[in-house]
């Protein structure tokens, strides 16, 4: 048995789809379903003499994008044509951004699940325009649809710091969330807005040298969960290739395998060609983009509190479970909820309990955010300060929150007509208390001779206090009284 | 210029992506050629470019935009009229074998 060791190394292409209204250079209508070739003009399916202009929404979000990544953002940028044959590139070549991408280096913050964070590096993201689709029917033709010709593609590129499939996965999953909370892409992975392409490798210690087995790109992912599998399963493959041939990397023999989500295996498509060549030059029919301070400031402006950042503060702030403020975080939307209901006088991990015991059901059920359930942030607050001064109990106060996502946000109301108020008034629990001591002199010897009975013959006598109160008695306060009749 | 700057393997690299079949004689002979007159045109680097931006474009204009705004698209119809192959919906090309697309 020889002693192996080995390291997974995967860096992430990632083309993530700007909700723009309209294309990068033309003004055809973004589409998704309609019928194909109809969403198209001379611009997009590459006319001669038609000629793009940028879409500044476009830059802007890409721009917006980068300060999030916390990337460099030179003030020079510009377009290239990357020329490639192919019938879904109607003008044969795609334009680009080569040498001077709209944004440089930067990195983002991925949280791992022991609750700490990594950081990874980004190398650059720049925008580019989507081909069309290709259809391949199994006849002597493939057909062509030029729809998303066009649609602007945020490139971003990752430096290859992810060391695992769950890793890749919290990459991703964080940067939905990222572009979802600037609300530059709707970032819906099932409808390709987000793509995915890991390259993934490993550097492998056998008998104390270092090895590096040939870097695989992998296509057609359209889960996280394909996501993380294809890394995992690539991982396995590339070990077992290893052994077998040891092959490991030389210039040039990079693959690229497509994801079959049936069987969760990765399949060979084509072994790459390394330095594909583009010829990538600029673009003569766009002029160059130039970024100043003035208009840089203007877009910073749209910045918010990044989903990560909330998710600490909330652990920080209120004290809540690093899983409790990640479901909170999942939407801005939710998160921005939360915090105002905080600000209105609740306090903090009741608002989250009956969040996430109750609200995000009731969303799920109406297909909905939480904060579209058309409950106010004062009312819900109003309700956690009834519980938390023991007007109500814990349970009424979730039975008071699903009436209220009816639209009724008088909480107080519909405690008084369900009759979910507790009974605070120390004089009568007394009252109640007496009574049931009377009836039971049997328990109240149990209780006062000590031992194993004592604590169920107590337990049998608060039971019955709640019921003669019909469930409306405040627990703490009834025990209080209880404890005191008993003289304990 | 005397730096070989094309070796062997990567001429044989070219060599691939032209889909040429070269002997060893003739990759040898190749890489020195191809060397030979990069060498030569190296030449230009002799010119002192210090402060010379590299030209981008050579209009001195930026930031030209259009705003957000959905104007008509072609349709399926006009969108197809002048294709040698369609179906009244699709443009329709020869089978594509290999997915060579780079987007």
């Amino acid at each position: 048995m020889t002693n192996l060791d080995y390291k997974i190394i995967v860096g992430l292409e990632i083309h993530v789809q700007l909700a723009t209204k309209t294309k990068m250079f033309c003004g055809c209508a973004l589409s998704f379903g309609e019928d194909a070739n109809s969403r198209v003009c001379p611009v997009c399916i590459g006319m001669p003499g038609a000629l793009p202009v940028m879409n500044k929404q476009a830059v802007e979000f890409s721009l917006l994008a980068g300060l999030a990544l916390n990337c460099e953002i030179p003030s020079f940028t510009k377009w290239d044509r990357k020329s490639y044959y192919y019938p879904d590139l109607p003008k044969n070549y795609q334009i680009s951004q080569y040498d001077l991408p709209l944004n440089g280096t930067g990195f983002i913050e991925i949280p791992l699940e022991d609750g700490t964070s990594k950081r990874i590096r980004i190398t650059r993201a720049h925008l580019e325009e989507d081909a069309g689709k290709n259809i391949h029917a199994g006849d002597a033709f493939s057909r062509v649809d030029l729809n998303r010709a066009g649609t602007p593609l945020l490139e971003i590129v990752t430096e290859p710091d992810l060391s695992s499939g769950t890793e890749v996965r919290a990459l991703a999953i964080e940067l939905q969330r990222i572009v979802r909370y600037l609300g530059i892409s709707e970032a819906d992975m099932q409808k390709g807005h987000m793509r995915f392409e890991p390259n993934i490798n490993l550097a492998i210690t056998k008998d104390g040298t270092e090895y590096r087995t040939p870097i695989t790109e992998v296509k057609n992912l359209n889960s996280f969960r394909a996501l993380q599998r294809s890394v995992e399963y690539e991982a396995r493959r590339q070990l077992d290739e290893f052994i077998d041939t040891g092959k490991t990397m030389v210039m040039g023999n990079k693959s690229t395998y497509g994801w079959d989500d049936n069987r969760n295996v990765t399949v060979l498509q084509r072994e790459k060609e390394e330095a594909h060549d583009y010829r990538y030059f600029p673009d003569p029919d766009l002029v160059p983009v130039e970024v100043d301070e003035k208009w840089l400031s203007k877009i910073k402006s749209r910045l918010c509190e990044l989903p990560l950042q909330k998710q600490k503060r909330f652990v920080e702030q209120f004290g809540l479970s690093d899983y409790d403020a990640g479901v909170l975080t999942a939407d801005k939307a939710t998160a921005e909820f939360f915090d105002e209901t905080v600000k209105a006088g609740a306090e903090a991990k009741r608002v989250c309990n009956l969040l996430t015991q109750i609200g995000l059901k009731l969303a799920n059920e109406k297909n909905c955010s939480v904060a579209e359930l058309g409950i106010l942030p004062k009312a819900l607050a109003k309700l956690c300060v009834m519980a938390s001064e023991g007007q109500i109990s814990a349970s009424a106060a979730q039975t008071i929150l699903v009436e209220m996502s009816g639209g009724e946000n008088e909480p107080e109301k519909i405690a008084e007509e369900k009759n979910l108020l507790q009974k605070n008034d120390t004089g009568e629990l007394e009252k109640i208390v007496d009574e049931v001591l009377a009836n039971n002199p049997d328990a109240i010897a149990e209780v006062k001779a000590g031992g194993k009975k004592s604590k169920k013959a107590s337990g049998f006598l608060m039971g019955q206090i709640i019921k003669a109160t019909k469930g409306s008695a405040n627990p703490q306060m009834a025990a209080k009284i209880l404890s005191q009749k008993l003289g304990q | 210029m005397s730096e070989n700057k094309i070796d062997i393997a990567r001429t044989r690299q070219v060599a691939k992506l032209a889909r040429l079949a070269l002997s060893e004689e003739e990759l040898s002979q190749f890489s020195t050629q191809l060397s030979d007159i990069l060498g030569y045109i190296e030449k230009l680097s002799e010119v002192d470019t210090e402060s010379v931006e590299p030209l981008a474009h050579c209009l001195p204009v930026k930031n030209v935009f259009r705003e957000d705004i959905v104007k008509p698209s072609l349709g399926t119809e006009k969108a197809l009229a002048n294709s040698p192959a369609d179906d009244d919906e699709f443009f329709k090309v020869p089978k594509i074998l290999d997915d060579g697309s780079g987007a």
